[in-house]
């Protein structure tokens, strides 16, 4: 099963993907093959088990927690239930996000919440896919726990004082996903319609849904 | 920070530090598998993901500065393996030697399809 | 609200998840997670006990004085039993 070249269109974000098969070979790069060799030639992984894993990876995207936020914006009785165990909820919805534990945090007229880890770069990966680069700088890591609203700033986002900040620090099992507000002048919109407005941003608390037709 | 305090080079919450460039990229297919060895090795139980955290924080501040996300992560996924005994030490540097001698380019040097 | 505790202020060497900002810190338990496996022992591959998970709340002004951006903000974070402290509740 050739698998050198698994996506030869855009990434789901818009981007090619980068070539890396003729560039110069690296020391990481020699290490990552003879890693793999060697655990596929000792039984502790087949070909096949490393393929599948990376479509599984490849396959979790934005767009599955954008659809997780539709149906909480659409059914009280969901959003009751997201809150109340998150992974849950996902699973639910029948996505496959593993050992993930995943608790959701609503944004209300009071509230705001943004999801950092200062120790790492833990994410909700399982069901929003890889963290975006920025999510897993120094500057970002380092600055979300003090000056929250300036980050925010940078990002677009300015946060009137009455608003509560909270900022949620990965720090151990728990992974978070921001819940935003259902934003003013959707309430004709149907799920997928919805989803459409859910941003990765908007889901780390780094910003806010799209407005309709915006 | 005062490096006789006790802190660590990855505990940097709340220190000073530049604006947040929201760069980002895709990931090459070296770092899928990257990840994908991450995730298999850990759920068969070859380590756990705090064996390699320690790992990646026991590299340092140069490695974070100097190498990239996964770069780090190969690094520490293999140092986990080395001292689980999944494989030796001679046996990756031989191995990483027969990789070398392949191509100058991964795909040249890359023979599995997995 | 929840029950007042202080994280450690201790710093010893190795991986720890309990971040040095939130060292000697005073917050509330926002909520009980659940026991966990101890990451101290994880790391080293040892056996591991299982520890008390808490997400615990600390304000701006708890953490950061007078440099808080705004003092009512809050930070949570999950922290193991064993870096936690009970206080007296406030009166």
């Amino acid at each position: 099963m050739p698998h050198d070249h698994p996506h030869d269109h855009l990434s789901p974000s818009g981007h090619p993907f980068r070539t890396d098969n003729d560039t110069p070979l690296s020391y990481f790069q020699t290490m990552e093959i003879a890693v793999r060799e060697l655990l596929i030639e000792k039984g502790v992984l087949t070909p096949a088990e490393i393929a599948t894993q990376i479509e599984v990876m490849d396959g979790r995207s934005p767009a599955n927690g954008a659809a997780v936020v539709a149906r909480a914006w659409s059914d009280p009785a969901f959003k009751a239930r997201l809150l109340e165990d998150a992974g849950a909820a996902s699973r639910e919805m029948g996505f496959d996000i593993g050992p993930l534990n995943l608790i959701a945090v609503e944004n209300t007229a009071e509230t705001h919440n943004l999801v950092v880890c200062t120790l790492c770069s833990c994410y909700p990966r399982n069901l929003l896919g890889l963290p975006p680069d920025w999510y897993k700088t120094r500057a970002y890591r380092s600055r979300a726990v003090k000056e929250p609203r300036s980050v925010l700033r940078e990002f677009g986002l300015d946060l009137p004082e009455s608003t509560q900040l909270r900022v949620h620090d990965s720090t151990a099992d728990m992974r978070y996903i921001v819940l935003p507000a259902r934003p003013e002048g959707t309430s004709d919109m149907d799920e997928s319609e919805l989803a459409k407005l859910v941003t990765r941003d908007a889901m780390i608390g780094a910003g806010l849904p799209r407005a309709p037709g915006g | 920070m005062d490096e006789m305090d006790g802190r660590r080079w990855h505990d940097m919450g709340g220190l000073p530090a530049g604006e947040v460039r929201k760069d980002d990229h895709d990931f090459a297919l070296w770092e899928k598998r990257v990840d994908a060895l991450m995730v298999l090795c850990g759920a068969k139980g070859h380590f756990t993901v705090d064996g390699l955290r320690r790992a990646l924080e026991d590299m340092g501040p140069e490695a974070f500065e100097k190498y990239t996300y996964y770069e780090r992560w190969i690094a520490a996924i293999n140092q986990n393996l080395i001292e689980a005994g999944v494989y030796s030490i001679e046996e990756l540097g031989t191995r990483m030697d027969a990789v070398q001698a392949r191509g100058p380019s991964y795909g040249e040097a890359n023979l599995q399809d997995g | 609200m929840g029950e007042r505790v202080r994280v450690k202020a201790m710093m010893p060497p190795g991986h720890v998840r309990a971040p040095a900002y939130l060292r000697g810190k005073t917050g509330e338990i926002e909520r009980s997670l659940g026991a966990f496996k101890n990451p101290e022992q994880l790391a080293y591959a040892l056996p591991a006990s299982h520890k008390n998970l808490y997400r615990v709340r600390f304000t701006m002004a708890e953490l950061w004085g007078a440099a808080a951006e705004t003092p009512q903000d809050v930070v949570e974070a999950e922290i193991y039993e064993h870096w936690l402290e009970r206080l007296p509740n406030a009166p």
